[in-house]
């Protein structure tokens, strides 16, 4: 089968009819996947196809369905719970962190987890701070949980297969801006869900980075390269366990580094990466690490401070360029 | 088909014997607790046996259990052998979540014990989750789960007696009103304090019974196991309780007078049983006695047991945080 052209929300969505027709144990569970056809249409269509037995409406009740989903995949089936966004998301956050990560341990390794849960995430709508945090990095943060951010068509296509065959409480994070791209989708997964991908190579910086800000980060490169700086462009792809390796390659490789990453500065993923690389790769750096985050404010509503607010192109090119000049 | 209770005097033995194994057992925890062999929180259930034995005597071996952090009891009546048990609160390799879990946290999957679980509520959606498994994969399980009257003012109550409500889940909801959320009264903390009725609201059967009495408990376990089997649907059994000890080994009681717990104890159900045995000339000393010798062994074996239990060697800490592929089926 050759590669094919479709939307991002239309690779989610074969991700789903894939998972749905391999397995009859899958089920799609969450407010208004069904009849609704999905808060951002990703399930559109599902309940026709498969019934409402395997396409479940619930009601808007976070923590009791996501414990519903850890409790039947306890049970011996495979939910896919949908929480419509991951503001919302904090409010299972109980049962995502306190039971889903812990069962595994608490019970001495007798009980496992095989819970996926599927967010959006993400800014860029102009729907303020109750629908436009990037709070993966909260998840990011707990032992037990694996956290999975799909950046291109490929991966909203395939990551949920690999995550569905993963034996924990996995989490996919689907960032809202990237639902109505257009882009390729190949035969077959990138890479197995755990490795970080270098989707651009370089030899003078890398542009490290996941999930709605790889384009971003892959047009800044563009930029760069215009100016005869060659950007590297790592996608983690995966938040929890990191692969540390790929990204410190990267760096051993090209000497410096820019974290792109669209949660506040101040707690981020970007600052656990900056560790990580000043702990296992400073030997090899000829620049200290930079980050480009949000700003520390609640996502506004105005489209001209919410833009404001976000990693930008224009902020990364300046920043790799600072990071090259030794400013 | 209507089963019926099979009370008979064998059959009493057998109760009071599996609330005295919990009853000496926790007295002996509390000692252990206080020599610090056991650590952390100990919950003891000392008061509430009525409950475990009278509910797990019913259950069948399929169905599974969700309990709380108070679930020595229910841990014991399931069948969860003493020596894991008491080898899980020293925290050794030996105990039924391999010391990883302590007091709060007691699994088994041979019994399809799913803990054991700290968070008020938290295990209710787990259960629900449990039955929609089983209405699934059209097994005859059902799930029982138990809580405390303290989490029905959680979220997880209401959203749990929904789902299972609207989806017609196999669920035994079990309340274990104690009167007491840790210290505070059930009067000031839900505006209606009738559990059961509660139940009504989500057009869920609910019943009241007296949770100090075994035979009582059974009885009204029985007819809830049946009328889910027959009904597919959940139903709330609210057993009114009294825990005779404090919520925690650090809980100095100030909240309830002294002259309450001795009124409740009056009515315990181990004393309760005795008595009614006895009155009905259905209990001999001697027979006590040789409960009482044969609880004792087993203690002391599960105290040899525990003792005897490895520690975790260090370089073992990582395990189980994540399952490895070949665990998935």
């Amino acid at each position: 089968m050759a590669s094919e052209t479709m939307s991002y929300r239309e690779a989610l969505r074969a991700g789903l009819e894939e998972a749905l027709n391999q397995d009859p144990r899958v089920f799609l569970m969450g407010e208004d996947v069904g009849r609704y056809g999905g808060c951002y249409a990703v399930s559109k269509g599902l309940l026709a196809q498969f019934g409402a037995e395997r396409i479940i409406d619930t009601p808007l009740c976070e923590s009791g369905f996501v414990g519903v989903g850890i409790g039947a995949a306890l049970g011996g089936m495979r939910p896919i719970v949908e929480v419509m966004t991951v503001n919302f998301s904090l409010l299972a956050m109980d049962q995502i962190v306190n039971t889903a990560a812990t069962l595994r341990h608490m019970s001495g390794g007798q009980f496992h987890v095989p819970l996926v849960i599927r967010m959006a995430c993400g800014a860029g709508r102009q729907l303020a701070a109750q629908h436009s945090h990037s709070w993966e990095n909260f998840y990011a943060h707990i032992p037990g949980l694996k956290v999975l951010s799909p950046a291109t068509h490929s991966d909203a296509r395939y990551m949920l297969g690999q995550a569905l065959a993963d034996p924990n409480p996995v989490l996919i994070f689907e960032h809202v801006m990237l639902l109505n791209e257009p882009g390729t989708v190949p035969d077959k997964p990138d890479a197995p869900m755990e490795t970080a991908l270098i989707r651009r190579p370089g030899t003078d910086i890398s542009l490290i980075t996941y999930g709605g800000n790889l384009p971003k980060a892959l047009t800044a490169a563009e930029q760069l390269q215009q100016d005869g700086i060659s950007a590297e462009v790592v996608d983690l792809r995966c938040l929890r366990p990191l692969d540390k390796p790929t990204l410190l390659n990267s760096v051993r490789k090209t000497h410096r580094a820019v974290l792109i990453d669209e949660g506040w500065q101040t707690g981020s993923l970007a600052g656990e990466i900056s560790a990580i690389i000043m702990e296992d790769g400073f030997w090899s750096l000829d620049a200290p690490v930079r980050r480009v985050c949000s700003a520390e404010v609640p996502i506004p509503y105005p489209r001209h401070l919410e833009q404001a607010a976000l990693p930008q192109v224009e902020q990364i090119v300046t920043t790799a360029k600072a990071v090259m000049e030794g400013r | 088909m209507t089963s019926r209770l099979h009370i008979n005097r064998a059959h009493l033995l057998r109760q009071l014997k599996q609330m005295l194994r919990i009853r000496r057992f926790e007295e002996k925890c509390a000692e252990l607790y206080a020599l610090e062999k056991i650590r952390g929180f100990l919950h003891l259930y000392i008061g509430e046996e009525a409950i475990a034995v009278g509910v797990m005597s019913v259950l069948s071996a399929d169905d599974q259990v969700v309990a709380t952090y108070r679930e020595h009891g229910h841990a014991l009546a399931r069948g969860v052998s003493m020596g894991s048990v008491l080898s899980e609160m020293y925290g050794r390799t030996t105990g039924c979540s391999r010391g990883r879990g302590g007091s709060m946290h007691l699994f088994d999957r041979a019994t399809h014990f799913y803990g054991g679980n700290a968070i008020v509520g938290g295990g209710l959606p787990l259960a629900t989750g449990l039955a929609l498994a089983n209405k699934k994969m059209q097994r005859t399980a059902l799930t029982a789960c138990f809580f405390g009257e303290g989490a029905v003012a959680e979220g997880e109550f209401h959203e749990s007696l929904n789902l299972a409500a609207l989806w017609q889940l196999p669920v035994l909801f079990i309340c274990e009103n104690n009167n007491y959320a840790m210290g505070t009264a059930l009067t000031l903390s839900e505006s209606e304090t009738n559990i059961a009725r509660k139940a009504d609201s989500y057009g869920i059967a609910a019943a009241q019974v007296d949770g100090m009495n075994v035979v009582d408990v059974e009885a009204a376990t029985l007819e809830a196991t049946e009328y889910i089997h027959t009904q597919q649907k959940p139903y709330l059994l609210e057993c009114k309780t009294y825990r005779f000890r404090g919520h925690s080994s650090f809980d100095s009681q100030l909240y309830r007078e002294k002259e309450e717990v001795a009124l409740w104890e009056e009515k315990g159900p181990v004393r309760q049983l005795v008595q009614w045995m006895r009155n009905n000339s259905h209990l001999l000393d001697s027979e006590l006695d040789d409960i009482e010798k044969d609880v004792d062994k087993e203690i002391q074996a599960a105290v040899r047991f525990a003792e005897a239990g490895e520690w975790e060697p260090v370089e073992d800490l990582s395990r189980d945080v994540y399952s490895p592929r070949q665990t998935h089926r």
